[in-house]
């Protein structure tokens, strides 16, 4: 279902303006990558653009006005261009987004301690200790609208409800540049009509097995048996839905998640088989984690790596360490091991991942020294070196320094 | 095939086969276990096992009516002679199932087909013996430090090198280095050969047997990869690992700036009791100055543990860190009451080695080198 329709839906469903007990507020930048690109480019405002990158990415955010084209995220960069001849491409900047995202986490912060982001564009904040200093949630949710919107230029839009699953789905149905507030005593008015995909863990296999139990709103789960959806669906999944379906969710903000992994992924533009190739996409992936282990203050006992093949086949090896760590270079060496361990002979690969996990505190630091280390450099230069590479990184972004293998001939200066 | 067997021996035989089967095969036959009896007039039973990597086979002393050959599950086998009571078995095969039969139990067990069987790798001719306690005690004490990463297969090896009457076995992790020499009986005086063996089946093997008076070991001459341990009736072959095992010697300290001397079982009641609040197993920081050697764990806002232990130091004070877990796997491997250590710096390996009383000299056929913990500040 479209967000037309759902906002018609809305409209037609005039669920009233009463926010008590409505502690719960989602908010969602309006096409974040594409809106944060509109700052540097007004002159592309009310355009079709899209931002992604590679000839065969895909879409990661588009302008309102390429997806009335019908782009959307995660679609293929080809398709998008056909559907769009006219838009503008842009490659994504994530340092950049980044950096939008702390100023927007920050607005949010300001409001209350209760905030859980979910990605770079999107948290959850619980109010109700707000409302005696800022007011109502609904008003809360204008001035985070206005705060980001003056000092961003991006806009947002604003789901207020009793528990987040709603929430969410409100700011979903504001979109764009919108708020919704769904009353308590309104939710179940809200949710019934609303198709099966909209909800939570509702992913297109799901909703396949819904709809072939004849199952094709919210207010349909609500009142089918839960044995029957746990049998559809599992002992885990069937009972939430009910739950879900009639508006019960307990789960509370929560702010800062402990972190349990740490990974980053990197797609080749075309299948590689070139183990040097391989080899620097490697340390790259491992200096990208270390690094965000050293920002968190976090040290890994577990380094893994993760490998797609052209064929779409995926493997993960992991190695345990003996001590914990979040050096960028002892991470690039066990990877390394890793993949060589494997013995590919060319094979070609698709996606490389490189992934920290048994994250800890890094507290004391400490070097489990080793025979054999074939390491010229050492271990406590190196940390002071990548340390001072943190350093440079907050300051000037994280392009200014990197290992000297991963400098492009072509593009240095 | 109708047999019968004392329960003990059935269940010894049994256990030293299933020891090597793998828990998750990659063909279902690969974890079984073959019982033959070739002819009446042997009295006896041959059982194996083979999983293309390693071999176990034993003969036993058994009432042969009527030979034959079955083959079935070694774990569910196993299980069964671990629980039967103590009286005689018999094992009869009928229409393709095996009934095992011990006083009033029963069990009727499906069988594999024995055509699909691989057959066994030949034993190597023997190239010397040792006696089966002194192999156990030097593969334990050596196999504790190899690696246990499949993916860095080499240092999961055991190396064997084998110089006329000398033997040396050794082992690292990167962590921690052990070695070990002892003399053997060779068959040829002028033998001189290596070998790199996998470290869990060598040590289970010498463990299983510890008790022979003589274990024969088999080097395949000609790059056949193989090496076979027998004694006591029972035989086991393993493939052996390819690759380069490390230059270990190089790493052996010729010389130190100072050693200390202290009893082993103070010193490792106090590394347990202060390990406690080593967390993830960080540091445990020895600070060894003038008669006592003061040992410390945890930092900040964490628990903290010292205490100190009396040890005679020869040389200069050193402070110098490891990981708990290694020191205390080093110390129980040296297996006498006086422990010494001697060091050159606190970047350097220490090597641990052990003294039969105050003021003798370190024995040094078994040496145990440990890579310190390097501590920021």
């Amino acid at each position: 279902m479209s967000r037309r329709s759902l906002a018609h839906l809305a409209d037609q469903l005039g669920l009233g303006t009463d926010d008590t007990g409505c502690n719960i507020v989602h908010v969602d930048m309006d096409a974040f990558y594409a809106s944060a690109e509109l700052i540097d480019r007004p002159d592309l405002r009310g355009t079709p653009v899209i931002i992604g990158g590679g000839a065969r990415g895909v879409v990661l955010s588009a302008t309102y006005e390429a997806r009335a084209l019908g782009v959307h995220a995660a679609m293929p960069m080809a398709r998008a261009r056909r559907l769009a001849p006219d838009a503008v491409v842009i490659t994504p900047d994530h340092d950049r987004y980044q950096q939008i995202s702390r100023e927007i986490m920050a607005i949010f912060a300001s409001i209350t301690p209760l905030l859980e982001p979910l990605s770079l564009d999107e948290a959850f904040l619980d109010v109700a200790g707000a409302r005696r200093r800022l007011g109502t949630p609904t008003s809360i949710g204008q001035h985070i609208r206005q705060r980001v919107h003056a000092e961003t230029s991006i806009t947002c839009s604003v789901g207020v409800a009793a528990t987040k699953f709603v929430a969410k789905l409100a700011s979903t149905v504001a979109k764009p540049d919108g708020l919704l507030v769904v009353p308590r005593d309104q939710t179940l008015t809200f949710l019934h009509p609303l198709p099966v995909s909209a909800m939570w863990g509702v992913g297109d296999r799901t909703e396949d097995r819904l709809r072939n139990l004849g199952l094709n709103t919210i207010g349909d789960i609500a009142h089918t048996p839960t044995q029957t959806l746990t049998r559809a669906l599992g002992v885990s999944a069937g009972p939430r839905l009910v739950d879900l379906a009639w508006g019960r969710d307990d789960r509370p903000v929560v702010a800062d998640v402990p972190e349990k992994s740490i990974s980053n992924e990197h797609t080749f533009e075309r299948d590689v088989d070139d183990p040097k190739v391989i080899i620097r996409e490697l340390l790259r992936l491992a200096d990208h984690v270390a690094h965000r282990a050293r920002t968190r203050g976090f040290a890994a006992r577990t380094v893994a790596i993760k490998i797609r093949f052209a064929d779409f086949t995926t493997l993960s090896r992991s190695r345990t360490l003996s001590v914990a760590t979040d050096g960028g270079h002892e991470v690039f060496t066990v990877a390394r091991e890793l993949y060589e361990a494997l013995g590919l002979q060319r094979v070609r690969i698709r996606l490389l991942g490189v992934r920290l996990e048994g994250l800890g505190p890094a507290g004391e630091r400490a070097d489990q020294l080793a025979f054999l280390d074939e390491a010229t450099v050492d271990p406590l230069e190196r940390r002071t070196a990548e340390l001072a590479a943190d350093a440079v990184r907050r300051r000037f972004g994280n392009a200014a320094l990197r290992p000297a293998r991963l400098i492009d001939p072509e593009s240095a200066p | 095939m109708k047999v019968r067997l004392e329960r003990d021996v059935m269940a010894d035989a049994v256990a030293w086969v299933a020891r090597t089967l793998p828990s998750r095969p990659s063909q279902p036959i690969l974890a079984a276990i073959l019982i033959e009896s070739s002819d009446t007039g042997t009295d006896e039973v041959v059982l194996s096992g083979f999983d293309k990597e390693t071999s176990a086979q034993v003969h036993v002393a058994a009432d042969v009516s009527e030979p034959g050959r079955v083959l079935v599950s070694g774990r569910l086998l196993a299980e069964i002679a671990r629980a039967l009571p103590a009286q005689p078995v018999e094992l009869i095969l009928h229409d393709r199932q095996l009934a095992v039969r011990c006083g009033r139990a029963s069990f009727t067990l499906p069988t594999f087909n024995v055509e699909d069987y691989p057959r066994l790798p030949d034993m190597p001719d023997s190239s010397g013996t040792i006696p089966g306690a002194i192999f156990a005690e030097a593969v334990a004490q050596v196999a504790l430090a190899a690696g246990r990463d499949d993916t860095l297969p080499v240092l999961t090896g055991v190396r064997l090198e084998v110089a006329g009457d000398s033997i040396t076995l050794a082992a690292t992790d990167r962590y921690r280095l052990a070695v070990r020499e002892f003399n053997w009986s060779p068959q040829h005086p002028g033998i001189d050969t290596q070998a790199l063996i996998p470290a869990r089946v060598l040590a289970d093997t010498a463990k299983a047997l510890a008790g022979a008076d003589e274990v024969h070991l088999a080097l395949a001459q000609g790059g056949e990869g193989l090496l076979g341990i027998s004694g006591h009736g029972r035989r086991t072959t393993t493939r052996l690992l390819d690759g380069e095992f490390p230059k270990y010697r190089s790493l052996l300290p010729t010389e130190s700036v100072s050693t200390a001397t202290l009893s082993t079982a103070d010193l490792v009641e106090a590394v347990k009791r202060v390990a406690l609040v080593a967390e993830r197993n960080s540091p445990l920081r020895l600070s060894f100055n003038g008669g006592e050697v003061n040992l410390s764990a945890g930092t900040g806002d964490e628990a903290r543990a010292d205490e100190a232990v009396e040890c005679t130091l020869d040389g200069e004070s050193i402070d110098i860190a490891f990981n708990p877990q290694y020191l205390i796997d080093g110390l129980g491997a040296i297996d006498s009451p006086i422990t010494h250590m001697s060091f050159t710096a606190s970047s350097r390996p220490a090597v641990v080695t052990g003294m039969t009383e105050p003021g003798a000299l370190s024995q040094t056929q078994y040496r145990y080198l440990l890579m310190p913990i390097r501590l920021a500040g």
